[in-house]
């Protein structure tokens, strides 16, 4: 090669007659790119407060703080909390967009920002749909005042894409009979997590800790979800059972309050905490073993616990666990209450249940089986014989809706009870469910099961029938999905009328159509269209509308007190307004499920403990 | 040239003429936070010492207190230059140890990522190398050029100099629509300036002059120096890892590896151009052969991502030479170690003072750029 020209760089010198390619900032501004990686965005509204952006930060940049205007909402996610920009920390890399579940933090294209304050470098996002006095129109907008402050409106930059997100949006699938397999018999449905599986469903959790919040019991779910991640199901146990004794039977029926507030449900499906502490009871052998629990040193107190269902068993072990001497009444003949009675075997199997209330018995708590109280035992006597009592007695008696004929209705709970006897009842061909709710479709799905071993190859049929909508049917939607999979008709927006007899023989439901079910102020009032009926054929009517208690039992004068809204009233310990009388579950709160039950009775165990200590 | 000496005066410092010399980090011929001090006499340096402690960060061992993901915005910033192969070593490390791997289409991403990163940083460079030596204009129209490239990874990754783009198990986002037209547009206007380059730089007889001949490396010194990259490939050796143990898409299309064999300065630069065009040429490439499909395999939630313990070496070809990565997990949710063979080290120590023994003043710059040295490289 040949030395290079001194000449050629002349060739430069037509740069002198082009343009600059340089931008005359501020008259000319570049443009960022859509995906720009500025300062953020968050929309206020979709935002939980999880605190996931803060976790994730490498930087630290990102604090939660109080939001004063925001109230906090435990039961739908809500922490009140909302994360606060340190921009000299930031480095716009983007991950608390990745993380963010609600995807309500983005960043926009803007990054200038102008200021003689470094105070202002500290920032609390939100976006154009709340702040209209930061994200300005066009036309308002000057760059010569851009500022965290004075920003555009339709400015985004950087945005969430769950393709890309660092989560996972979907569970693992729980496996489960199909609905042609599990309509004939009353096997468990639901199969329960591999340890695998396990594993994989617990590495989705963020540990935000929404969840706890949200259970009634408060259960510290993070650290049992993170255990279980750690193949550790000991340890996670361990920890369930601080507020939760009975996990076998949470694990299964638990109403999962702890899902709807889950962060990873608001664009995805949410953690499946509840098969997650099933997996947790079920790979435990033994839980004593496990669990290492020893009733504590005995006081010489003695506690009256009347009902052994979720609340009196939770009672029960927590006051061992103290040392006080416990004694449960209940009119059946083992322990479970409603939890017997209720959810049919293909939900809760008899072995789960025995495995908690066994557990429990372990402790030493005495059960009085058969004995009603009331009846066989005065709660005077009680009221004089031991320390303290406990009443957590439920919700027993089935309601009626008045209707013509209803004699000839079968009760939902005398049926589902009967149902579990070896002696299973016979049912009809054409059976006709009254009540929208979880019970009603426990009802006809255990009507179902039925139908096929009493009348296999023939054609039967179960149909429910209910004054609310779609949208308004009390029954959860996992319910309602499966009963319509195994084949039950649901007939929403009706009220029954009369059930229709013919020499003597039930032959279906005479129906109205129903033109609302709650009055202005959202009380229960229905109103029909009395013209426009309907008549279901059908040879059996059952009534699942809904349980009431029955507390008889309490003498008159001792003048037991009630709120408006018909539930027993106690204090922050758990005390009704008689003097050593405590109460919890069904009775008391208007959740009206096990867990909300546990965690009244773990209240009232802290109120009788610290009434007994006080003695 | 700002140079503050005094006379030694230490008794076996040599002759009475000799002196020290700081050159950096405050002077004008050195890019980077880096300086070397030299014992000279007259204009003939006896010995140069590297001094690259002005960066130090201590990225290996803050990545140790982060998780696996939460490393991405650091790693980057061991090169400024060029963060995408540190980008890139980093993921694969971990996918390595996780046993994951990208899509296919991720990985002709990744390729064209990071032949598009090799390209601006060779511009930034050539910006140094011109600039240095006293070219303005050819080094103004490589920061333009530089910049036409950063709209584009703006365009594709939100950052214009600090991309977090490549990660485990793939890349963060797909291209956006019609990315690829306008990065052929892109690549089009920076290629039709080549023969404007050739004009005023690479064939000038002024950079000739004073390129050539200086800081000459043979072939075997440069090996048993460690030289890679272009400092080797100037020697004549044929050697690049996309070609002796390819990755991410590179095996997929044709291309050459050019190289020189004079081993000086002026080989060194060449090789950098010819590297930068044979760059382009790739992209053309791999942007036709690209596949359809997903771009990214997702990972575990970053809380709970727990990788198992052992231990990987994963290598790249930076655009300044080898870039090696060492990675341990103990089967937590942080590296347990990580450790950089960054290509400035051997180039930027030991080859550099080797080079300039015996050389005179005035090329000190010209060499240690030459050798294309990022300091923050080596003082991670």
């Amino acid at each position: 090669m040949g030395k290079p020209s001194i000449l050629s760089p002349f060739r430069a010198i037509k740069y002198l007659f082009q343009k600059p390619v340089t931008l005359r900032y501020p008259f000319e501004k570049k443009e960022p790119a859509p995906r720009y990686r500025g300062f953020h965005l968050n929309d206020w509204e979709q935002c939980t407060g999880c605190g996931n952006c803060a976790d994730i930060c490498p930087n630290e940049a990102i604090t939660m703080i109080d939001v004063p205007e925001i109230e906090p909402d435990p039961d739908s996610g809500e922490k009140g909390e909302r994360p606060q920009l340190d921009y000299g920390r930031c480095c716009f890399c983007g991950l608390c967009v990745d993380i963010c579940p609600p995807g309500s933090l983005r960043l926009s294209r803007d990054y200038l920002h102008i200021h003689f304050d470094t105070d202002t470098f500290t920032f609390v996002p939100q976006d154009d749909k709340k702040d209209c006095e930061t994200f300005l129109p066009a036309e308002e907008y000057s760059i010569l005042k851009a500022s965290l402050t004075h920003r555009r409106r339709d400015y985004e930059g950087f945005s969430s894409d769950l393709d890309y997100a660092l989560f996972e949006p979907e569970r693992v699938p729980m496996a489960e009979l199909p609905a042609e397999e599990r309509k004939s018999s009353f096997i468990e449905q639901v199969i329960g997590y591999s340890t695998e599986e396990a594993i994989e469903e617990a590495a989705r959790c963020l540990e935000c800790e929404l969840c706890e919040a949200a259970c009634p019991a408060n259960l510290k779910i993070a650290d049992y979800v993170k255990a279980i991640y750690e193949g550790d199901s000991a340890r996670a146990l361990r920890t369930i059972f601080e507020d939760n004794p009975l996990p076998a039977i949470c694990g299964r029926i638990c109403m999962k309050h702890c899902e709807d507030a889950c962060s990873l449900g608001l664009r995805g499906e949410p953690v499946a905490i509840r098969w997650l502490k099933r997996f947790a009871s079920d790979s435990v052998q033994d839980y004593r073993e496990t669990l290492g629990i020893q009733p504590g040193p005995a006081t010489g107190k003695s506690i009256a616990v009347i009902g052994a269902g979720a609340g009196g068993l939770a009672l029960a072990y927590h006051l061992r666990l103290k040392g006080h001497d416990v004694t449960v009444f209940d009119s059946l003949d083992a322990g479970g209450g409603m939890l017997r009675i209720g959810p049919p075997r293909y939900r809760l199997p008899e072995e789960a249940l025995d495995r908690d209330v066994d557990f429990i018995a372990s402790l030493g708590v005495e059960f009085h089986f058969n004995t009603t109280v009331g009846k066989d035992v005065q709660f005077d006597e009680l009221l004089q014989d031991y320390d303290a009592v406990f009443i957590g007695v439920g919700l027993g008696v089935s309601r009626t809706a008045r209707i013509e004929n209803e004699d000839r209705a079968i009760m939902a709970l005398d049926f589902l009870e009967q149902s579990k006897l070896d002696t299973r009842p016979e049912v009809g061909r054409q059976i006709i469910v009254i009540g929208g709710g979880n019970v009603a479709m426990d009802v006809a799905r255990t009507c179902v099961r039925l139908q096929e071993a009493q009348y296999p190859g023939e054609e039967t049929s179960t149909k429910t029938v209910c004054l609310e909508s779609w949208d308004e049917m009390p029954a959860t939607e996992e319910e309602i999905k499966e009963s319509k999979e195994e084949g039950i008709q649901i007939n929403p927006a009706w009220g029954p009328k009369a059930i229709i007899l013919e020499d003597g023989e039930v032959k279906g439901l005479d129906c109205k159509a129903v033109k609302s079910v709650f009055d202005e102020d959202g009380r229960f009032s229905p109103t029909f269209y009395e013209d426009k009926t309907m008549v279901l054929e059908g040879d059996m009517v059952i009534e699942a509308i809904g349980q009431g208690y029955d507390l008889s039992f309490i003498p008159d004068e001792l003048s037991l007190e009630f709120t408006e809204r018909r539930k027993v009233k106690v204090d922050e310990n758990g005390m009704t307004s008689i003097e050593g009388v405590f109460a919890g579950g069904d009775i008391v709160n208007v959740n009206m499920d096990a867990v909300t039950a546990i965690a009244d009775a773990k209240r009232a165990a802290e109120g009788i403990h610290k009434m007994l200590s006080q003695h | 040239m700002e140079v503050i000496g005094r006379a030694s005066d230490t008794a076996d410092a040599g002759s009475e003429r000799e002196l020290e010399l700081y050159f950096g980090p405050q002077h004008l011929g050195m890019v980077g936070n880096f300086s070397i001090t030299l014992k000279v006499e007259g204009d003939r340096i006896i010995k140069a010492t590297a001094n690259p402690g002005y960066l130090h960060r201590g990225f290996e061992k803050l990545m140790e207190y982060r998780t696996w993901i939460q490393n991405f915005p650091l790693v980057c910033r061991v090169n400024v230059i060029e963060p995408d192969s540190m980008e890139w070593v980093y993921a694969r490390a971990v996918e390595k140890l996780a046993g994951i791997e990208a899509p296919e289409r991720a990985q002709y991403i990744r390729s064209i990522y990071l032949e598009m990163a090799r390209i601006a940083s060779h511009l930034f460079g050539l910006w140094a190398y011109s600039n240095m030596l006293g070219f303005d204009t050819p080094a103004q129209w490589a920061m333009y050029h530089r910049d036409l490239l950063l709209d584009r990874f703006e365009e594709l990754t939100g950052g214009r100099v600090y991309h977090i783009y490549i990660w485990p198990g793939g890349v963060r986002r797909d291209f956006p629509d019609g990315f690829a037209d306008r990065l052929v547009k892109t690549l089009h206007s920076i290629g039709g300036c080549v023969p404007d380059y050739d004009a005023t730089f690479f064939n000038n007889r002024l950079f000739y002059e004073r390129a050539h001949g200086v800081g000459k490396l043979t072939q075997q010194q440069a090996k048993t120096l460690g030289a890679t990259g272009q400092t080797l490939r100037a020697t004549g050796m044929k050697y690049d890892i996309r070609k002796v143990e390819p990755y991410a898409a590179y095996d997929k299309i044709p291309w050459e590896v050019p190289t020189r064999e004079e081993g000086d300065a002026y080989s060194r630069v060449w090789v950098i151009r010819d590297e930068m065009i044979e760059s382009v040429h790739m992209i053309f490439k791999l942007l036709d052969a690209m596949p359809e499909g997903e771009v990214y395999n997702s990972v575990p939630n970053p809380f709970k991502w727990r990788i198992p313990p052992g231990e990987t070496y994963v290598r790249c070809e930076s655009s300044r030479g080898e870039l090696g990565l060492y990675m341990v997990s103990d089967g937590g949710d942080k590296p347990y170690k990580v450790h950089f063979r960054t290509p400035s080290y051997p180039h930027g120590l030991t080859i550099l003072e080797k080079l300039l023994e015996g050389a005179s003043i005035a090329d000190v710059g010209n060499t240690m750029i030459s050798l294309y040295v990022v300091a923050p490289e080596i003082d991670r």
